[in-house]
């Protein structure tokens, strides 16, 4: 690129001082609402010491609570995924009726209130309710129980890996399976060999976020969860108990936890989305040429 | 192994893409489909394929009915317009793909597999780039690595999509004789799809023209191009100036200008409307009407750049007229936008095409 004056403005140009305005004011706004809290976290969680903050993370409720998330986040994300390929692969590939509707039905967990999501929950299998009472005369308990946790966590994340997969796989196409077919691949080797590879960033980033959204999940799970210490605590409602409780310092020192987590997904979802990005950009490019020789 | 299409039908929806396509094509042949797109050419490979399955119809290999045969079973290869190289494998392993997706009893082992992958490879002059991914390649190196690795298979029929479509002019040429002395070589049945006419006069055995899901003709490049059987692979086989006439008591009238059906190359008989199709440089240009049927025109621009002068005139009636002449010719007439000239038919060229 040419030098250019830098004393020359350019027509399109916002004047200078308008321009650090601008950016003053979202560094500024940046600062205080995001970084500052941040930083609070940790210093209120370390506030009494680095022996507290460890205690308080390894008592035995916390890590009842710890070992609860991880047991959630594990069976909701796995499930989540096949749901995502399966749902993106009909999308992606086949012409029904209802297609439409289910590409907005996905949705609805993000447009539905996470405490409504809970709400259904209880008034479908709840103790009162005809499924709950059957399920409960068999021994079998959901509601405030750590099934219904689970049940809560994967409706509140499901749309995540289905949301990232259907562009990359509409855009991707279908060609690659059909050269695979032909030269004798079946099915699944194609699956396996072609449209895996094909989206594997999409299906990681879309891991990142479902996981981190089951591991914090707050409000669907409050309401299913009946808050029993020990049994039906995850993370997230565990904090609230300790901060109920003005046990500020461990309330801090599992939250620090979860903004670990938080800072985790952030950085792995910086990388990938420049893995995704470019490989969808470069599908689309082949589509367009493809359909301008078409 | 031979292929025969029997009475194919195809339709996407109220769209008919084929429709009652016989077809033979014989061992060791090379076979163009040529036609615009949406003609059905594509739509007719892919069943061969067995990528599309036809309405009805059947399709026939070495003589076996093979309509039901899924793709896996049927032994074809098929590139790809767009090669559909696998973008996350390098071009070794591109190629290798077929032989190790083999079920564990007819998979060679992974040096045999080496052996000929290398060997493919250097066929198509690229093994010096076995390690790259196809993102690293040009275009017409891509096409070869996807000639590769159908070839990889050993298919019995080889099935090309376009198979120079995007590329660019000087690369496709190259191309097309590579492809030419490979089919020599390895003889093996194969079948192009192509809407260049050029391409499928110069690599194909015998050209398939097709047009609205029907075949127009079936014939070798010479066939086609001189004994064109309807106008439409008249007009589509090189350059051609229609014109809408009439036939009445053996005479073909353009305009007032009669000429003789019986001298005319004719595939018309009878009276009523017919087609007259003149290539542009067997239409002579002459200042004053010689005895021989001709007619005026005038003429509107004249291009001399080119190894013939191309001129374009508007006949009386209203229709427009392209003539190819020589520059000798050309200086020798002398003519400028504006001038009224008269335009005689090489008899013994002119096609009438009964409508």
């Amino acid at each position: 690129m040419a030098a250019r004056r830098p004393d020359v403005p350019r027509a399109t140009a916002d004047p200078p001082a308008v321009r650090r305005a601008l950016i003053a004011i979202a560094l500024t706004f940046l600062a205080l609402f995001l970084f500052i809290p941040l930083i609070a976290v940790f210093a209120e969680a370390l506030g009494k010491g680095v022996g507290q903050y460890f205690a308080a993370i390894t008592s035995s409720e916390s890590l009842a609570a710890i070992r609860l998330t991880l047991m959630t986040a594990a069976i909701a994300v796995p499930l989540n995924v096949s749901f995502g390929l399966t749902a993106a692969w009909a999308i992606a590939r086949f012409e029904f009726p209802g297609k439409q509707l289910l590409i907005t039905v996905i949705d609805l967990p993000f447009s539905v209130s996470p405490v409504i999501a809970g709400m259904l929950f209880v008034l479908l299998l709840g103790i009162r309710t005809p499924i709950g009472g059957w399920l409960d005369d068999h021994n079998v308990r959901i509601i405030f129980a750590e099934p219904g946790i689970v049940l809560a966590t994967i409706f509140v994340t499901f749309p995540f890996a289905a949301r990232e997969l259907i562009p990359i796989m509409q855009s991707v196409g279908s060609e690659e399976e059909q050269a695979a077919i032909v030269l004798g691949a079946s099915g699944w080797q194609s699956f396996l060999r072609v449209t895996i590879p094909n989206v594997k960033w999409g299906l990681l980033y879309g891991m990142v976020l479902c996981n981190s959204r089951a591991m914090g999940e707050f409000g669907a799970v409050s309401v299913v969860s009946g808050h029993i210490r020990g049994h039906t605590n995850t993370m997230p409602l565990y904090v609230e108990i300790l901060y109920n409780d003005y046990q500020f310092a461990a309330a801090f020192a599992v939250s620090s936890l979860l903004t670990m987590l938080a800072v985790a997904t952030l950085v792995a979802k910086y990388f990938l989305e420049r893995r995704v990005a470019p490989q969808v950009r470069l599908a689309a490019e082949n589509q367009d040429v493809m359909e301008a020789a078409a | 192994m031979s292929i025969e299409l029997r009475n194919i039908r195809k339709t996407f929806g109220d769209f008919v893409a084929l429709d009652n396509i016989n077809l033979r094509v014989a061992t060791g042949e090379l076979l163009a489909l040529l036609g615009l797109s949406g003609s059905g050419k594509t739509t007719l490979l892919r069943i061969i394929a067995g990528l599309e399955t036809p309405d009805a119809g059947e399709v026939l290999f070495h003589g076996a009915d093979a309509t039901t045969r899924s793709v896996r079973d049927r032994n074809v290869g098929f590139v790809f317009q767009h090669y559909a190289l696998f973008k996350h494998m390098t071009v070794f392993d591109n190629v290798a793909f077929g032989l190790r997706v083999k079920p564990r009893v007819e998979r060679p082992v992974e040096a045999e597999i080496a052996r000929r992958v290398h060997k493919l490879l250097t066929l198509v002059q690229l093994d010096f780039l076995a390690d790259r991914y196809p993102s690293q390649l040009s275009g017409g190196q891509r096409q070869r690595v996807a000639l590769a690795r159908t070839l990889a298979v050993e298919p019995k029929v080889l099935l090309l999509d376009e198979p120079f479509g995007a590329l660019d002019a000087k690369v496709r040429q190259e191309l097309r004789r590579w492809l030419k002395r490979l089919h020599e070589e390895i003889k093996i049945t194969s079948v192009f799809v192509t809407h260049d006419q050029e391409e499928a006069l110069e690599l194909a055995n015998r050209v398939v023209v097709m047009n609205n899901g029907r075949i127009e003709q079936i014939g070798t490049p010479e066939e086609v191009y001189h004994r064109p059987a309807t106008a439409f692979v008249h007009n589509f086989l090189g350059n051609v100036n229609l014109f809408h006439g009439r036939i009445e008591n053996g005479k073909v009238y353009l305009g007032d200008t009669a000429v003789d059906v019986d001298r005319a190359h004719a595939s018309a008989s009878g009276n009523g409307k017919a087609v007259l199709a003149l290539r542009p440089h067997l239409i002579e240009i002459i200042t004053r009407p010689n005895g021989k049927p001709s007619f005026p025109a005038t003429v509107i621009s004249v291009n001399p750049a080119g190894p013939q002068v191309k001129v374009e005139l508007v006949a009386e009636w209203g229709d427009a007229v392209q003539v190819d002449v020589g520059h000798e010719r050309f200086d020798e007439l002398a003519i400028a936008p504006g001038a009224r000239v008269f335009l005689r038919p090489k008899e013994e060229k002119l096609f009438v095409y009964q409508i």
